[in-house]
């Protein structure tokens, strides 16, 4: 098969469950007619017609609690958030109805809805539109949250997300719509909870998600020339954590570098570090190291912007550093 | 203060209900107000815990809006939604019991006063934050239309009812949910349940427009001024509602003029509201009212009201026992109820 884009990944995902399951459709800002705004909902309409592909009005926090009710009611909504900041209007329906309400209601309703759209720091965005709410949303209960990263895994990953009973952010991030690969010919589902390795070694466990995967693999490049042995973990499942892949790498590397998009304090990296800890300390020969973004807004100024998020360079620094023992 | 605004007059020219449903309303109506009078008792007492909001004066909106609705039709609530629940269908053994945060309650004592919900009986909740409940209501609603024409079911024509009060509508999901409402046609009945005042906000002190059902209008969908002390003007209004949800053509506003004669909550010192007022309203007693009627029609005897006032005094006994001899939820099932799986 050509290779595909990771946007065409996901516009695969949603036809082909669309077209296997009539409970599924989509809803959210310009889905429909439009096409989506990074075109992952394109031709969608014309194929599902208007209520399987609904446009909403810019009524995110209405819109999203529609979805839930549609979800508790028997359909499959997908609602998509232009850009996932823009959720932070739906806060409160996904905190307190996605996340709470089968437990508040003691298991009357499921609600299999998925929430997914463009997250992370895009290229000169500003701060509104360049936030990583994976690390606001980690502390409701009852959500799952995944953050996909490849064509390959973007594909096989929402639809695992659209046939989950449970409701799933699913974060997508803005950067990565254009990479591309090739994809299985045949159907495939990946796990919501399962982390990726997306390369084995023995000397030190980068722990990372969505586009830093792709800062700490070009890290990885200068570190073998230099003969270090790096095994890289996609965590994908950025809740439920996978601890098992974690710990089995912990285990035969002792060394920890967390490289995280999200802000530094409350972020996703603080509390796999207090897991750790919890887990593993014995296994561990010394601190981990957590490279996060700077805890501020994210600044327009391309200089500055780049100031603010972790770059290659840094883990490369860090990953020797903790090799050569000098932390 | 003394309400000022004029309540809207209900003609009843001839009987608007059969004996049969006659007695099924006031039944309903006993049950709300007998329901609350004895969770009101039981908080004072301590057994029961929490926020408590009491619907006492409020049914002929619960009683004339969901008993002209049918059994597979959707309700949302509030807060104040133990009437609501019992409208609806479910069991009073299960609403004492989860006000008891027991096992047996409809939410299994995980959600308590403010989170009654009922899968079986189509009850979405029970939804304690301000206006949290109308967007799942209208995805309920739109579920109805799109397994209609997106699924080709034709029996798919159940009606949602959402209730709210006069405080809701300055929250922005409200205005949000009657736009989308409108836009697309969807079933569902916007329910305000005016009481005239937010905790100890009065009504004219939050809203520039307090005449709530002429805001309808400016999304195009018909809005009306309802008696909300007088089920039958309630039940004829909803009857209007339903029949039009039911037939495609979309949404209803009803503002339902009503009071609550208790505080916001039980534990409100309930300082602000004017006694006169609260006799302005007492006076319009809808349970009182009702029975007048019936007997006035010829639909019921006083010992036909009687018998169902002993049958309902029992039924709340019932509960309270059913609520008290329940079991805990199990430790061990803490976790339970997170995921679907569970």
């Amino acid at each position: 098969m050509a290779e595909t884009f990771l946007f065409d990944a996901l516009r695969e995902a949603i036809d082909e469950e669309m077209s296997r399951d009539q409970t599924v459709m989509v809803m959210g800002e310009d889905v429909g007619q439009y096409g989506g705004s990074y075109k992952v909902t394109k031709d969608l309409y014309e194929k599902y017609g208007e209520l399987r592909v609904l446009d909403t009005p810019i009524a995110e926090n209405s819109f999203t609690g529609m979805g839930i009710g549609a979800a508790m009611t028997g359909l499959r909504p997908i609602i998509e958030g232009m850009n996932m900041g823009f959720l932070l209007l739906a806060f409160n329906q996904i905190s307190n109805n996605a996340g709470m309400l089968r437990y508040t209601s003691g298991g009357n309703f499921k609600i299999p809805v998925v929430i997914r759209g463009p997250g992370g720091v895009g290229s000169q965005l500003g701060a509104e539109h360049s936030q990583r709410l994976e690390a606001y949303f980690q502390a409701v209960p009852g959500l799952k949250i995944v953050a996909c990263s490849t064509p390959r895994n973007a594909k096989g990953l929402l639809k695992a997300a659209i046939r989950d009973d449970n409701p799933v952010l699913f974060f997508e991030h803005v950067l990565l719509y254009f990479n591309k690969e090739d994809l299985p010919d045949d159907e495939y589902i990946l796990p919501l909870d399962k982390a990726e390795t997306v390369r084995t070694g023995k000397d030190v466990t980068i722990l990372t998600y969505s586009r830093m995967r792709y800062h700490a693999m070009k890290a990885v490049e200068a570190l073998e020339k230099k003969g270090y042995d790096p095994e890289v973990i996609d965590l994908i499942s950025l809740k439920p954590i996978d601890y098992d892949t974690i710990g089995a790498s912990i285990k035969k590397t002792h060394r920890v570098v967390i490289v995280e998009e999200c802000m530094r304090t409350g972020g996703i990296g603080a509390e796999i570090i207090a897991s750790i800890n919890d887990r593993f300390f014995d296994e561990l020969d010394g601190p981990v190291i957590r490279l996060s973004s700077q805890d501020i807004p994210t600044p327009y100024n391309k200089g500055l912007e780049d100031l603010t998020i972790v770059q290659p360079a840094q883990i490369e620094e860090a990953v020797e550093k903790i090799m050569q023992g000098r932390l | 203060m003394v309400q000022e605004r004029p309540l809207p007059t209900f003609q009843a020219t001839s009987p608007q209900v059969t004996k049969e449903e006659g007695l099924v309303v006031y039944e309903d109506m006993v049950l709300g107000r007998y329901f609350e009078d004895k969770c009101a008792e039981l908080y004072q007492r301590g057994k029961v815990k929490g926020f408590v909001h009491l619907y006492n004066g409020q049914e002929a909106v619960a009683s004339g809006v969901i008993k002209a609705m049918r059994s597979d039709d959707y309700v949302c609530s509030t807060y104040r939604d133990h009437v609501h629940s019992l409208s609806a269908g479910v069991p009073a053994r299960e609403v004492m019991a989860e006000l008891f945060g027991k096992e047996t309650g409809c939410s299994k004592g995980r959600g308590g006063s403010m989170h009654m919900f009922s899968k079986e009986h189509n009850v979405l909740g029970g939804f304690a934050f301000i206006g949290e409940g109308i967007p799942v209501a209208l995805g309920a609603a739109f579920q109805t239309r799109y397994r209609k024409e997106a699924m080709g079911d034709a029996g798919a024509d159940q009606v949602t009812a959402a209730f709210f009060g006069d405080g809701t509508t300055n929250n922005g999901q409200f205005f949000e949910c009657l736009n989308m409402a409108a836009l697309w046609k969807l079933p569902i009945i916007f329910v305000v349940e005016n009481n005239m005042w937010a905790i100890g906000m009065a009504h004219e002190r939050a809203s520039s427009q307090t005449e709530i059902y002429k805001k309808a209008s400016v999304f195009g969908m018909p809005g009306y001024e309802v008696d909300g002390m007088d089920v039958l003007a309630v039940r004829a209004a909803t009857k209007k509602a339903v029949e039009r949800a039911r037939a495609g053509e979309g949404p209803t506003l009803l503002e339902c003029l009503t009071y609550r004669y208790r505080g916001h909550s039980v534990a409100d010192p309930d300082e602000l509201r004017d006694p006169a007022e609260k006799k302005f309203w007492r006076d319009r007693d809808p349970i009182k009212r009702f029975e007048a009627y019936l007997l006035e029609q010829d639909l019921a005897s006083e010992t036909d009201l009687k018998s169902i006032r002993d049958k309902i005094t029992d039924v709340v006994e019932d509960c309270l026992t059913f609520a008290e001899e329940s079991p805990d939820p199990h430790p061990a099932e803490l976790y339970k109820y997170i995921f679907a799986e569970d």
